[in-house]
């Protein structure tokens, strides 16, 4: 029943094509086909009980090399297709407002979420690395026809990072199913099979990277904040959202399960880093104080929150790296409190209120005094904010603290520094808010805003209510989480430096 | 040897002959009839003729399938090379429906008997283990081209191009003929195989000759760097039609040949391409234009803005991902280089297509020509989105399987070393430079504004149609490609 995400999505983009379809149509045809996709992950959510892995199709595909069309979901997987169907739909209600090609772009949306979703769902490699890449051209297509500051350098910054990352990508797997025999691209039965350790030491920081350079792991983040600023919307809310989740989420299921070797000591000690582990869990600490300090001096208002994903998705690499249960699960509920956290900044910032003030620049937002004109928008970005520093009660809250707890065990120093990235990412969110919507009003400047619609006001309310849900009651993930991260297809990882 | 009688060569041979006879047909109905008629109604006449040729070779072929290998390795007819044979029939259709609407020569006839011709003796190329029917096709091939290259009188840059590419081909024809004749020198026969079984010294002084000799011939004929001088200005001169001609059929033949002559012919002679383990062979001569084709190729075409000369440099580019599939040499390479090179051949043709309607319509191949055509000729367009993504290996596009498929196949040749490794890394980043340039096509047809308020472009419907089904062909044998595979073996 989940493939039906993957399908409806996909079927609705040559119907959103047809000529007949008034731009009207085609707004409700999206959002139809988007409850649609989250309704059937509710469905599946409602009925899971375990967060094993449970098979959904398994045909053989290309029999000539033993590739399968294998979708299958374990409770990683159905938090992200949960968290993919709430951003999509909630992406659709915040463009309500687009005219220019509507339909063009509600199409490519859809195409993008398609392939979203069939990553989450393949567990054959091959079949995860197709949805993979065919989630990079929509992308490409949104930033650069409905974008706005430098769209085409950022549409193409983008493209190229992906495709660059999934290239290394893809050396590595090809180079897993040859040494493997060259019989199955099975994730499952690839996991078992022992691969040489001098092989998964190399694979392994190949494969880790191609995917992280897509979860904006510093020094490869620099896609993240120009695509995020140029984009519409919509498509920040998804990229940032949940196509960043995509290369965290292949950081652990694919790079991580197949070779978890690759994490043991060296053996030497080079500059004092003993193991890729060390590595990269210096490069995510870096990237947590990076894009903190860096958003604390921006003067765009989309690119603070741009440098703050960065920011936040350096925690989600740092629950990886830590290889302890408590790390592991706070790092994937981190994937889920940022996906709806970042759609909603973004949709405020980009749909609240650029769209209406037409500036981003702080400095001019500081002179207009939002709070009395759109008071509904700085609502929302005073909960939001909060709930992304970690104000406890919010999703944003249990996520970090697991994954400082995972890490206070694995790399006391680190999680001091990533603790002071907590503290600067209060400060940065603290100077946006106040510049942005409580400053004071020049006196006879008073601008009129159209007031917030309807359509945001459901979808900010949605994510609010969500990110709550998840933050009061943890187990509602966790559940699902912790039993998959159990289950056998992790038994390389927990068997190696596992804490 | 096996000699046979005539009826029986008649009948091995009949494909062929009713290729040649369409050709003659051709030429005698233009001549004969159709002297009066409008241009555009005998270039009707004259492809429905051609079409209906092809089409009734390949069904011989279907119905009747032969296994045969007589006069000494001349002709060797098996299943795959009659699926070969096929493909380069219904390409040579494609190209022919194509071109149904030009109107640049006064001389329909010939120009669609050369076509045929050329295809004749493609067929011939691909069927034949012996040096003597390779060099004679070969030559039947390129004089063949050369004048296609030609056609366009009123050109002056289709007569360059033509001139480049006769002078280019002629003296690597020199070359690949004084190599084969070292080899025959050295084994006494013109046999592939039994020049195989004869080369007794694989470090033999006067073998290398011969091999790099060869080399130069048939890497000329596939376009791979240092021998490639001649496509950009043979993709951007020759009439459309030509030009799809020479990189699509052209290089299918070409690279089954090359890999025949290399691997049946000079089998005991590889040497190793292994990175740090490097045998002296033919393999490492392959592996080093290999590499450089890939990276020529592809760097050099970020700069074009002739969309023809892109697409001439992707080429040479895509040539040197094939060319892996001769440095592996298993039999399961050769498998992954003929589905490579099929499905290359068939995107190309369509983004040939593509262009040839822009050029007639807009008026010329530039890039900016193509800015806007979204809003113009969305199917067009479309049409050219799946050619270019397929090119740059998107999946789920046939292009992405076929890089799959090779590299995973090179990979394997050496799978307990990885000893090619470096090939298919090389590569695989190649082709991440490949998305730049697809990419700037792409930008210009969907997002860049058109230049004036121009109205809708009118394709025409044989061209529309055409296109259309060889996109979906491009994104079944992507989604499908087993039914590929398993035809090819």
């Amino acid at each position: 029943m989940l493939a039906w995400t993957i399908y409806i999505s996909f079927l609705a983009v040559p119907v959103l094509l047809l000529p007949m379809v008034s731009v009207r149509a085609s707004r409700i045809i999206a959002l139809l086909t988007a409850m649609a996709g989250l309704g059937v992950t509710l469905v599946v959510f409602a009925h899971q009980q375990s967060g094993e892995m449970m098979t959904v199709t398994r045909v053989a595909w290309i029999p000539t090399l033993g590739l399968e069309y294998h979708l299958a979901a374990d409770g990683i997987s159905l938090s992200l297709l949960l968290l993919t169907g709430i951003v999509a739909v909630a992406g659709i209600l915040f463009s309500w407002n687009i005219e220019h090609r509507a339909k063009e772009f509600f199409a490519l949306y859809l195409a993008l979420i398609g392939g979203v979703y069939g990553v989450f769902l393949s567990f054959d490699l091959f079949l995860l690395f197709v949805f993979y890449e065919i989630a990079i051209i929509p992308k490409y297509f949104l930033i650069a026809i409905w974008g706005s500051t430098n769209r085409e350098y950022a549409a193409m910054k983008l493209a190229l990072y992906s495709f660059a990352g999934s290239a290394l990508v893809l050396i590595g797997l090809i180079a897993a199913y040859v040494v493997a025999g060259a019989k199955t691209m099975n994730l499952v039965e690839l996991a078992q099979y022992p691969f040489p350790v001098h092989f998964q030491m190399w694979t392994f920081p190949l494969v880790f990277i191609g995917f992280a350079v897509l979860a904006g792991m510093w020094p490869f983040h620099t896609w993240a904040p120009t695509g995020h600023v140029a984009a519409p919307t919509a498509a920040s809310m998804l990229l940032a959202g949940v196509v960043m989740k995509l290369g965290a989420y292949g950081c652990l299921r694919v790079a991580m399960t197949l070779f978890p070797r690759g994490l043991d000591a060296w053996g030497f000690h080079v500059l004092g880093f003993g193991s890729w582990r060390d590595v990269f869990a210096l490069l995510a600490v870096i990237g947590i104080v990076y894009g903190a300090m860096v958003a604390l001096v921006q003067k765009d208002f989309k690119f603070v929150v741009g440098y703050s994903s960065v920011s936040h998705m350096g925690f989600v690499l740092l629950g990886l790296m830590t290889l302890s249960q408590i790390g592991l699960s706070g790092a994937v509920l981190q994937m889920f409190s940022h996906g709806i956290l970042a759609g909603l900044l973004f949709a405020v910032v980009g749909r609240m209120v650029y769209d209406r003030t037409h500036t981003r620049d702080l400095a001019a937002l500081e002179k207009m005094s939002l709070y009395k004109l759109i008071p509904f928008a700085a609502a929302t970005f005073v909960i939001a904010s909060m709930a992304s520093i970690g104000l406890p009660g919010f999703s944003g809250f249990v996520a970090e603290l697991q994954v400082l707890m995972g890490a206070w065990r694995a790399f006391p120093p680190y999680m001091i520094c990533a603790g002071v990235g907590v503290v600067i990412g209060v400060a940065y969110t603290w100077r946006a808010m106040q510049k942005a919507f409580f400053g004071e009003a020049e006196p006879g400047s008073l601008h009129t805003l159209p007031p917030i619609s309807t359509p945001e006001r459901i979808g900010a309310i949605m994510l609010i209510a969500v990110s709550l849900i998840i933050g009061l009651y943890p187990q509602l993930l966790l559940n699902l989480v912790v039993p998959a991260l159990n289950s056998p297809l992790f038994d390389g990882l927990r068997k190696g430096s596992w804490q | 040897m096996i000699t046979v009688g005539f009826p029986e060569l008649f009948r091995l041979v009949l494909p062929e002959v009713i290729v040649v006879a369409a050709a003659l047909a051709v030429l005698s109905v233009d001549l004969l009839f159709m002297r009066a008629a409008a241009r555009r109604t005998r270039f009707a006449v004259a492809a429905v003729i051609s079409c209906i040729g092809c089409l009734v070779a390949a069904v011989q072929m279907l119905m009747v399938p032969q296994q045969a290998s007589v006069f000494d390795g001349m002709l060797v007819i098996s299943p795959q090379t009659q699926m070969i044979q096929i493909a380069l029939l219904v390409m040579a259709m494609l190209v022919i429906l194509l071109s149904i609407d030009s109107t640049f020569t006064p001389h329909v006839g010939e120009y669609l008997a050369l076509i045929l011709f050329a295809t004749a003796s493609m067929m011939f190329l691909v069927s034949s283990e012996n040096i003597l029917l390779i060099f004679i096709s070969l030559e039947l091939l390129s004089l063949s081209l050369y004048i296609l290259a030609a056609f366009n009188k009123q050109s002056v840059r289709s007569a360059e191009a033509a001139l480049k590419y006769f002078i280019f081909g002629g003296i690597s024809a020199a070359f690949a003929l004084f190599g084969l004749s070292l080899v025959y020198g050295l084994s006494n026969s013109t046999n592939l195989t039994q020049i195989a079984a004869a080369i007794k010294n694989p470090l033999d002084p006067l073998l290398f000759a011969a091999i790099v000799m060869v080399v130069v011939g048939f890497g000329f004929k596939v376009a791979a760097v240092p021998f490639h001088f001649w496509a950009p200005d043979v993709y951007e001169g020759a009439p459309t039609s030509s030009a799809a001609l020479i990189a699509s059929s052209s290089k299918v033949a070409g690279f089954v040949i090359f890999y025949k002559v290399m691997v049946i012919g000079f089998a005991g002679a590889e040497g190793s391409g292994v990175w740090r383990g490097y045998v002296s062979g033919w393999v490492p001569v392959i592996a080093t234009i290999a590499a450089l084709s890939m990276v020529l190729g592809n760097l050099v075409a970020i700069s074009q803005t002739s969309v023809r000369r892109l697409l001439a440099y992707s080429a040479i580019a895509h040539g040197g991902y094939m060319l892996l599939g001769i440095v592996s040499h298993t039999p399961q390479s050769f498998d992954a280089l003929l589905y490579y090179v099929v499905t290359y051949a068939l995107t190309t043709i369509g983004a040939f297509g593509v262009v040839a309607v822009v050029e007639d319509k807009i008026g010329g191949d530039k890039l900016s020509d193509f800015a806007g055509l979204s809003r113009r000729a969305p199917v067009l367009s479309f049409c050219m989105l799946i050619f270019m993504l397929s090119l740059a290996g998107i999946p789920p596009l046939a292009g992405f399987f076929g890089k799959f498929y090779l590299f995973t196949s090179v990979l394997t040749a050496q799978a307990r070393t990885l000893g090619l490794l470096w090939l298919v890394i090389l590569a695989i980043l190649m082709s991440t430079v490949s998305l730049y340039y697809y990419l700037q096509v792409l930008k210009r047809i969907y997002i860049a504004p058109t230049l004036d308020d121009a109205g809708p472009i009118r394709t025409p419907i044989v061209a529309q149609t055409i296109l259309c089904l060889i996109a979906f062909g491009v994104v079944v044998l992507g989604c499908a490609p087993n039914i590929l595979l398993v035809w090819l073996k």
